[in-house]
C-alpha cells in the first residue's frame, strides 16, 4: 500500500482504526514530494516542520478520539489563500516574501478539522491564467506529460493531487481555475456557489465571481472538504446564511429520474473531436444509469467570454491597487520619487498578464466607456444567469466538456492571449452565474485526460456530488494514475 | 461690473461610532501612538474584506432625516479608484449613484432672514491615512504614515452651490455642526479634522449670467477659516476678473497664517475616479420600518428647542438661542428648571436661571475652557444656591463668590457659606448697631445727606457692608438709615 495514493475517506479509516499515523501518512507524502516535485514544479513552498508538528498533534487527537474526518490528512493550499506565518506569494514577484498575520477563513476552518499542511501551490499570478505558465516562479508541468500544461490556475494544486504529493488540495476558482486544471490532471474539482465558501483570506483577482473550492482524488473526498469549508463568515459579507447541509448525504449512487440538459453551445467549434466523443460516452452512461438527457440552449453563454474579459479584469484593477510598495511586498527602493517607486515597484512587481488585464480593466472602467463596457458587460451577466435560472426549471443539471480540449504544449498559447482565454470557454459562464460546477475524470484522448463538467443551480451542489459519484462509481478513471 | 458669489460646501465628518467603518478597530486613537488602532482590514492587506458598520448606516440615515432628506429604499457602496499611498486600498469604499439620503434642506438665517439651503446627498465613506512629510538632517525629505484614521467612517454631505456669501457658508457650515452635535453622530472637532468641508467658489456676472471657472478651496480648520478662506477667494477671483486674467478650475489650499490660498493641483489632472459597484459589499435595502425608527430616535433639535423654551420658559429669543447652542447646556438648563420649579414654573422665575446660566456659569466655563458636562456645579448645586438667594440667606452678591467657589471646588454650596461665613445678616438686632456705629463715625456725610445730597446715603450704605463684609442684607440696611436720618 502506498500511503500517498490514499484518499482522505481512505487515510481517515486506517487512522481511525489506528493502523497508520498522521506522521507516517505525511512522512510518506513528504517522501513523494521529494521525489516528484521537481519533476512536476507544483509546490512553491513545503512546509516541512509544520507539517510534522501538526501530524503529531492529529495523532494525539486519534488517540484522545475526538477526530473529524479531515484529522490528520495532509493537504496543500493553493498560494493565493493566506496562511498565517506561511508566505502567501501569489505566484507574483509581488509578494514573493509576503508572510500573512492571518489565516484565510478556508484555510482557518481545514486547520480547525485537524489537516496538516504540507504546502502551497504553484499558480498563474494573482490567478490570471489558465496554465499555470504564468507564475513569476517557475510553470508547473502536467504529470501525464510533463511538456504539456496542468492547466491553471490552479494547476500547481491540481498537479499535486494528481502527482500524490498530497491527499487533497484547496484551489480558487475565478473562471474555471479549479475545474479546468481538474480535468486536464485527471482528478476531482469543485467549486461552489459564489456566497457558499468564505473568501476572507482569499488574495482577490475578480471579487464578484472567484470561491474557493476542493481539489481532490474523488468525488466522496470533494463532499468531505466540502463540509469542512462551506458556511456562512461574518468576515465575508458575500457568504449566504443558509445552512450548510452534510454533502456526503448526497453520495448515492443513483441518478434515476434526475433531468440532464446537453447544452449545445458548450460543444464549441474548434472542440477537438476526442474530447467531444469521451463527454458524449460519459453522458451515455449517465443515461444508462437512469437519468433522462436532453439537448438543450443557452445562447447567451456565447457572451460569457467578452462579459468574463470586461468585468474580472476590471474588479482586479482595483484589487491589485493596493500593491504599491509602501507597506508590504516589493517594493522599488531606487526612485526619485514616491511616485517614481510606486509606479516602478508596480512595473517590476507584476508580470505581463498581470499588467494586461489591469489595463484591460482600468480601460473598461474609464470615464466615457464606462457604460459601454463594464455596465454593458453587468447587464449581460443578468441575462446569463436569468437564462441559467429559466434552464434549471427544466433540467436538474448540465452537462458538458470542462475544456475543448486536452491539456495543451507548455508555451503554445503564450504569444496568443486569446486562444488562450478561450481554454476557459466551457467554464467561464459558470462563474458569471454565481452557480455551481464540479469537474470529474471522464477518461482519456490518447493518454491525455478529459473533464467532465456538470453544472446545477445555486446551493445545489448536492446534486452535483450526487450525479458525479454515481458517475464515478461505474468508471475508474480517477483510479488511474499519471506515468511519473 | 458686478459679480454674484456662488458657493457649495461638501461636508465630511468622522462619525461618532466605536469601531470603524470596514472593521473593528477601535475608533478612539486620538491620544494614541500612530499605528495602534490598526489590522488587516484597515491596512488593506492581500485577502481582506469589508463589512459594514451598522451604526455609522444609521447615524448617515439619521443625519440624512434631521436634513429633510428622503432615505432611499435601496443603496449600495461603490469603489472609488485613485492611487495615493495614503488610501491602503488603492480605492475608498465610498458611494457613487445610490447614496444614503438624497434631497434634503437646512435653514440658515442671515441679516434676519431665514434661507433654505438644498442638501443634495448625504453618503457614507471611510477616511484615509495620515502622511507626515518630514526633512532629515541631511536635507533629504521623507513621509510617515499614521493608519490610525484609514477606515474611519466618515459622511459626506453634499450641499447644492446656492451659498452666495463667505458668511452664508460660515452659517451653514456652523448650522450642519450644531445638528450632528445635537445628534451625537459626531464630535465636531475642526482642530482634529473630524469636521471639515471643501469649498467650490465662484464668480457669475449679475448682469448676463456668465459663468467663471471654480476653484476647490481646502484645508480650512475652523468656522473663521472658512469664512475668511471663501472671502479672500471671492475677492480674489473678482481681481483676476477685473484686471482681465484668466481663471483656472483649481484645487486652492488657504493658509490660516498668511490668509492666504495656494494652488494645490490643476483640474486639467482631474482623477478619473473610474467608480464601479463594491462586489465585496452585497447592495443595502433601508426598509421604512427601519427609517422610520432611526427618524423615532432622533433627539429634539436646536431649532425646535429654541421655540420651546420661548414658550414654556417665557425667555427671549436671544437668550434661548445662546441656551440651546448645545444640547448638553441646554439639558443642564432644564433640569435645573425642573428641579427647582417642577412644572409649576412662576412667572420670570426661569429667566432667572437663564441669567445665571448664561452669565456666570458660561463666564467660568468659558474662562476655565471647559464644557458644560465637565462643570463641577451640579444642576442641584445650581438649585440649592438659587434657593438660598431667594430666602434671603445669601446675598446676589455673594453669591457670586460661592458660585465660583462651587465651580472651582465642587463642595455644596451651603458648607461653602457655613466655612467661609458668608451668610446674610438680615436681623434688625445684628444690624442696627453696626449702623448707629457708622452714623457717628461720619458726622460729615451725615450732614452732606441732610443738606440734600442723596447720594451720601450709598456712602453711609457701603459702611455698612464693608464691615459685615459683604453679609449685611442692603436693603434692611437702607430702611434703617432712612428711619434714623429722618
Amino acid at each position: 500500500m502506498n500511503l500517498h495514493e490514499l484518499t482522505i475517506h481512505e487515510a481517515h479509516d486506517l487512522l481511525k482504526k489506528r493502523e497508520i499515523s498522521s506522521v507516517e501518512l505525511t512522512t510518506a507524502i513528504l517522501d513523494r514530494i521529494g521525489q516528484i516535485d521537481e519533476k512536476v514544479d507544483a509546490l512553491l513552498t513545503v512546509t516541512d516542520e509544520l507539517a510534522m508538528v501538526q501530524a503529531q498533534k492529529a495523532d494525539e487527537l486519534f488517540k484522545t478520539g475526538e477526530v473529524t474526518p479531515l484529522t490528520g490528512i495532509p493537504a496543500i493550499i493553493k498560494d493565493n489563500m493566506c496562511t498565517r506565518g506561511t508566505r502567501t506569494t501569489c505566484s507574483s514577484k509581488m509578494l514573493e516574501n509576503f508572510v500573512p498575520p492571518y489565516n484565510a477563513t478556508a484555510v482557518e476552518k481545514l486547520k480547525l478539522q485537524g489537516i496538516v499542511m504540507m504546502g502551497k501551490s504553484n499558480m498563474d499570478e494573482f490567478g490570471m491564467g489558465s496554465s499555470t505558465e504564468n507564475s513569476a516562479f517557475y510553470p508547473t508541468r502536467n504529470p501525464w506529460d510533463r511538456d504539456r500544461v496542468p492547466g491553471g490556475s490552479s494547476g500547481g494544486s491540481a498537479v499535486s493531487v494528481a502527482s500524490d504529493e498530497t491527499i487533497f488540495a484547496l484551489g480558487s476558482d475565478t473562471g474555471g481555475s479549479i475545474r479546468q486544471p481538474s480535468g486536464f490532471c485527471s482528478v476531482v474539482g469543485l467549486k461552489p456557489t459564489y456566497g457558499r465558501v468564505s473568501r476572507f483570506g482569499l488574495v482577490a483577482f475578480a471579487s464578484s465571481l472567484e470561491q474557493i473550492g476542493p481539489i481532490t482524488k474523488d468525488v466522496t473526498d470533494a463532499a468531505l472538504v466540502l463540509n469542512a469549508i462551506a458556511g456562512h463568515d461574518e468576515k465575508d459579507s458575500t457568504t449566504v446564511p443558509h445552512p450548510v447541509p452534510d454533502y456526503t448525504q448526497s453520495l448515492i449512487p443513483d441518478v434515476k429520474g434526475l433531468r440532464l440538459g446537453i447544452p449545445r453551445e458548450y460543444f464549441v467549434e474548434g472542440m477537438e473531436e476526442g474530447v467531444k466523443q469521451t463527454i458524449e460516452t460519459a453522458i451515455s452512461k449517465l443515461e444508462e444509469l437512469g437519468a433522462t438527457v436532453e439537448e438543450t440552449s443557452l445562447p447567451s453563454s456565447k457572451y460569457a467570454l467578452s462579459v468574463y474579459y470586461i468585468i474580472a479584469p476590471s474588479e482586479a484593477s482595483a484589487n491589485l491597487a493596493r500593491y504599491n510598495g509602501v507597506k508590504y511586498g516589493f517594493s522599488f527602493q531606487e526612485a526619485d520619487s514616491m511616485w517614481d517607486a510606486m509606479e516602478k515597484t508596480r512595473q517590476y512587481g507584476f508580470g505581463p498578464e498581470v499588467k494586461r488585464r489591469i489595463m484591460l480593466g482600468t480601460y473598461a472602467l474609464s470615464a466615457g466607456y464606462y457604460d459601454a463596457y463594464y455596465l454593458k458587460a453587468q447587464k449581460v451577466r443578468t441575462l446569463i444567469r436569468q437564462e441559467f435560472d429559466q434552464t434549471f426549471e427544466k433540467f436538474d443539471a448540465l452537462i458538458t466538456p470542462t475544456s475543448p480540449t486536452v491539456p495543451f504544449k507548455i508555451g503554445e498559447k503564450m504569444e496568443d492571449p486569446m486562444q488562450m482565454y478561450l481554454a476557459d470557454v466551457c467554464t467561464l459562464p459558470i462563474n458569471i452565474a454565481g452557480i455551481p460546477g464540479i469537474c470529474v475524470p471522464a477518461g482519456f484522448v490518447d493518454g491525455l485526460p478529459v473533464g467532465m463538467q456538470i453544472l446545477a443551480k445555486s446551493f445545489a451542489e448536492e446534486t452535483l456530488l450526487r450525479i458525479a459519484y454515481a458517475y464515478e462509481q461505474t468508471t475508474d478513471w480517477h483510479k488511474q494514475n499519471p506515468p511519473i | 461690473m458686478k459679480y454674484d458669489t456662488v458657493i457649495g460646501l461638501e461636508v465630511h465628518s468622522q462619525l461618532l461610532t466605536k469601531s470603524k467603518m470596514y472593521c473593528r478597530c477601535s475608533t478612539d486613537y486620538v491620544n494614541d501612538p500612530p499605528n495602534t488602532h490598526v489590522c488587516p482590514v484597515c491596512l488593506g492587506m492581500p485577502g481582506v474584506l469589508p463589512t459594514i458598520n451598522q451604526q455609522a448606516v444609521e447615524y448617515t440615515i439619521m443625519t440624512g432625516l434631521a436634513l429633510n432628506c428622503t432615505i432611499p429604499t435601496f443603496t449600495k457602496f461603490d469603489r472609488k479608484n485613485y492611487p495615493y499611498p495614503d488610501l491602503m486600498k488603492g480605492y475608498q469604499i465610498s458611494q457613487y449613484d445610490l447614496p444614503f439620503c438624497i434631497d434634503g434642506w437646512v435653514e440658515i438665517e442671515i441679516n434676519g432672514n431665514k434661507k433654505k439651503c438644498e442638501i443634495t446627498r448625504v453618503h457614507l465613506e471611510e477616511d484615509v491615512a495620515k502622511l507626515v512629510h518630514r526633512t532629515d538632517s541631511s536635507g533629504e525629505t521623507y513621509s510617515l504614515m499614521d493608519v490610525n484614521r484609514a477606515g474611519m467612517p466618515l459622511m459626506e454631505i453634499v450641499g447644492e452651490p446656492d451659498l452666495s456669501s463667505p458668511e452664508e457658508a460660515r452659517l451653514y457650515m456652523m448650522k450642519l455642526h450644531g445638528i450632528l452635535r445635537y445628534l451625537g453622530v459626531s464630535t465636531g472637532n475642526m482642530e482634529e479634522g473630524s469636521f471639515r468641508c471643501d469649498a467650490n467658489i465662484s464668480q457669475r456676472s449679475a448682469e448676463d449670467g456668465t459663468t467663471f471657472p471654480k476653484v476647490e478651496v481646502k484645508n480650512m480648520n475652523s468656522f473663521k477659516a472658512v469664512y475668511s478662506a471663501l472671502k479672500y477667494e471671492e475677492e480674489r477671483q473678482r481681481e483676476v476678473i477685473e484686471s482681465g486674467g484668466q481663471l483656472v478650475q483649481e484645487t486652492r489650499g488657504w493658509l490660516d497664517d498668511e490668509g492666504i490660498t495656494v494652488s494645490q493641483r490643476s483640474k486639467e489632472y482631474a482623477h478619473d475616479y473610474r467608480y464601479f459597484p463594491e462586489p465585496d459589499l452585497p447592495p443595502l435595502t433601508i426598509s421604512s420600518e427601519r427609517a422610520e425608527a432611526i427618524r423615532a430616535s432622533i433627539p429634539e433639535l436646536a431649532d425646535a428647542k429654541k421655540d420651546r423654551f420661548m414658550v414654556k420658559y417665557s425667555l427671549t429669543e436671544y437668550d434661548a438661542e445662546l441656551l440651546v447652542n448645545s444640547r448638553e447646556f441646554a439639558d443642564y438648563y432644564e433640569s435645573c428648571v425642573e428641579l427647582a420649579f417642577g412644572e409649576q414654573i412662576a412667572e420670570g422665575r426661569a429667566k432667572v436661571v437663564a441669567n445665571w446660566m448664561l452669565g456666570e456659569h458660561l463666564r467660568l466655563l468659558n474662562d476655565a475652557g471647559i464644557e458644560i458636562t465637565e462643570s463641577k456645579i451640579t444642576p442641584q448645586q445650581f438649585v440649592e444656591m438659587l434657593d438660598m438667594i431667594d430666602q434671603g440667606t445669601l446675598s446676589t452678591t455673594l453669591a457670586k463668590q460661592v458660585f465660583e467657589e462651587v465651580f472651582t471646588t465642587g463642595k455644596k454650596p451651603a458648607t461653602i457659606v457655613e466655612e467661609k461665613g458668608l451668610k446674610q445678616i438680615s436681623g434688625t438686632d445684628e444690624i442696627e448697631p453696626i449702623v448707629d456705629q457708622v452714623l457717628q463715625e461720619n458726622p460729615k456725610v451725615v450732614a452732606e445727606f441732610k443738606g440734600g445730597k442723596e447720594k451720601a446715603l450709598q456712602f453711609l450704605v457701603g459702611q455698612v457692608m464693608k464691615k459685615t463684609r459683604g453679609q449685611a442684607k442692603p436693603d434692611l440696611v437702607n430702611k434703617l438709615f432712612k428711619e434714623k436720618l429722618q
